[in-house]
């Protein structure tokens, strides 16, 4: 599902040139849940944003479900990650000013999609996240654990096959963690879908089928979950 | 919901702000509207006369008089169809109320402006009373004039031979414009030349102006520069123009309206500039994050940059829309009469909806592209 081949990454920072991730290979399969550990400034967060398809490496090949995405363009790239891939953020990151089934509609307008078939669509992420009550309120007007679950119902919406998350526990309280982690665990387990998930919590990393360790742009070890 | 909806949607996230920047466009193409709509009043009085008629006038100023004697010879030049003279009367209503009224010979006025639209019989009443007078449609609808009345106007130039400033004449007929621009400039009222010729304190034999209706108007510049010659170097040199330069210059008496309106509209606007561009700008620094997620989400750098675009753009047309209907019915209210017709009309609009364009693209384009070239990952980050 997902090939990394030696993968640099390197960023300027005023005169300086940081590199952040070195020659970093890696696999992951279809229907996988791999959790990236590692200290601050390891590179987990740059190797996400690889393979997501929101950041191009400076050299190497990534592959996703077969796509080479580091050849793509800026236009084919934003293409690509409509159709194939959800993104979960630590801070949620809703439009305050759309309602949760408004978000959640978001990126049903790049799909040729008519209403009735996205407002469709909407309600059954709605309820695969349990907020089917909750449709008409604002961000400002749920909880945290809510916000995630409309957050996590934007990124399943248009049915991508890999989700990207990226420390989506970290603002929230354990009970409500863990609630989301089974939220996100179910959709790999029942939903077949291959995750990706960056975090710095022991606990969230039991979630997953597998943990990957990154320290100073390398990965250290693979471990069973 | 829609894209549009969205832009909607990012609109009213700051009511009161959004209210108060729609509120300033809105008042900005109020006065573009009104501004502009006397720019085209001063401007249409030269355009929509046409191209038919030559107006000749003494070559220092059009306030010195030519000699009545010129006439024959000028009539005589080949191309040249009918003459009339006009003398400018300097008519005063009432108070201090100046109208534009002018002494002319009835039977050469309907002949040299056709466009003028009267029945005959009114015609031939101007003709046959000494004291009659003629006005055109919306000076008698401004000053309550029905044909038969007796109207006291003084003249601010010709005192009458017992020194008397007050002339009272007889409305013998109010006459139309042919099409929309003529019947909106029937401001002007004349009385018989005949009269005023042998009644006036400064003598008779002479005009302010003869008005030349050409077989050919593309003769013009030649039957000009003809008649010209003819005078030069005789005590009463002429300057031949068309009517339309002619009434530019006039109304350059006032000042260059034109250049006034613009440098007034360029404040305007310049203000307008900086006031919607930096809401729009403020707009997009605020939701940095917003914009990086829409494109994390899929929307690539021209679906962003159309968004914040859009964003722009609605509030310039729906400001720009409501100050031109505003104005438009300023218009209507105060421009009715007069003697100088104000009207917001297609004209004014066209510019409006222009200037409507180009404010969107100078408020919203540099935004956009901001917007447009986000990095998504520094943009996540906070950087």
């Amino acid at each position: 599902m997902v090939r990394v081949s030696n993968v640099y990454k390197s960023y300027v920072r005023g005169k300086q040139t940081v590199e952040v991730l070195h020659g970093l290979s890696l696999e992951i399969p279809k229907g996988d849940f791999v959790a990236l550990m590692g200290p601050s400034g390891s590179g987990k967060t740059t190797l996400l944003n690889l393979i997501g398809g929101l950041d191009q490496p400076t050299s190497g090949e990534i592959l996703v479900g077969g796509q080479r995405i580091d050849q793509l363009s800026g236009g084919q790239l934003a293409r690509w990650r409509a159709r194939n891939v959800g993104f979960v953020f630590q801070f949620y990151n809703l439009m305050p000013v759309l309602t949760a089934e408004r978000n959640i509609e978001l990126p049903l307008l790049l799909t040729g999609l008519s209403a009735a078939q996205r407002r469709k669509s909407v309600a059954v992420a709605l309820e695969v996240v349990g907020l089917t009550d909750r449709a008409r309120h604002k961000p400002r007007e749920l909880s945290g654990g809510q916000e995630q679950r409309v957050a996590i119902a934007r990124a399943l919406v248009s049915d991508p096959t890999i989700l990207i998350c990226d420390e989506p526990t970290g603002d929230l309280d354990r009970k409500t963690a863990d609630e989301i982690l089974g939220l996100v665990q179910v959709l790999n387990r029942d939903h077949g879908k291959t995750i990706v998930m960056v975090t710095h919590d022991p606990k969230a990393a039991e979630f997953a089928r597998r943990t990957l360790h990154l320290e100073k742009g390398q990965l250290l070890e693979q471990a069973a979950a | 919901m829609t894209r549009t909806g969205f832009v909607f949607a990012n609109l009213l996230r700051k009511k009161t702000r959004t209210v108060l920047t729609l509120l300033s466009v809105v008042t900005a193409f109020l006065l573009f509207g009104l501004l502009q709509a006397v720019n085209v009043m001063f401007s249409a009085g030269a355009d929509f006369v046409g191209a038919t008629r030559l107006v000749t006038q003494a070559r220092v100023s059009f306030t010195q008089s030519l000699p009545m004697r010129l006439l024959p010879e000028v009539e005589a030049i080949p191309g040249v169809a009918r003459v009339m003279w006009q003398q400018w009367f300097g008519a005063v209503w009432q108070e201090n109320t100046q109208l534009i009224f002018f002494a002319a010979d009835p039977g050469r006025l309907h002949s040299v402006y056709p466009e003028y639209v009267m029945p005959d019989q009114q015609w031939r009443a101007f003709e046959e009373t000494r004291t009659g007078m003629i006005v055109g449609r919306n000076l008698a609808k401004q000053y309550g004039w029905h044909i038969g009345d007796k109207v006291p106007i003084a003249s601010n130039i010709f005192p009458q031979k017992d020194g008397s400033k007050a002339w009272i004449f007889d409305l013998v007929g109010i006459y139309d414009g042919k099409d929309e621009e003529w019947q909106r400039n029937t401001n002007v009222g004349y009385i018989n030349y005949a009269y005023f010729d042998e009644a006036n304190q400064f003598g008779s034999g002479f005009a302010g102006t003869f008005i030349l209706r050409l077989a050919d108007p593309d003769q013009a510049q030649q039957i000009a520069k003809t008649i010209d010659a003819r005078f030069e170097n005789s005590p009463d040199e002429t300057k031949t123009q068309t009517e339309k330069d002619f009434n530019i210059g006039f109304f350059k008496q006032i000042g260059d309206i034109g250049l006034i309106v613009r440098w007034i509209l360029f404040a305007v606007f310049f203000t307008l500039l900086l006031v919607v561009g930096n809401t729009i700008a403020q707009s997009v620094r605020e939701r940095i994050p917003e914009l990086a997620i829409l494109k994390t989400l899929g929307f690539t750098d021209g679906n962003v940059l159309s968004f914040v675009l859009a964003e722009a753009a609605v509030m310039c047309v729906i400001g720009g829309l409501l100050g031109l209907g505003l104005a438009t019915m300023i218009g209507i209210v105060i421009g009715g009469g007069g003697n100088f017709p104000l009207a917001v009309d297609r004209q004014v609009w066209i510019t409006g909806v222009l200037a409507i364009v180009g404010l969107s693209l100078a408020v919203g384009l540099l935004p956009a592209l901001r917007a447009s070239r986000l990095s998504i990952v520094d943009a996540l980050a906070g950087r």
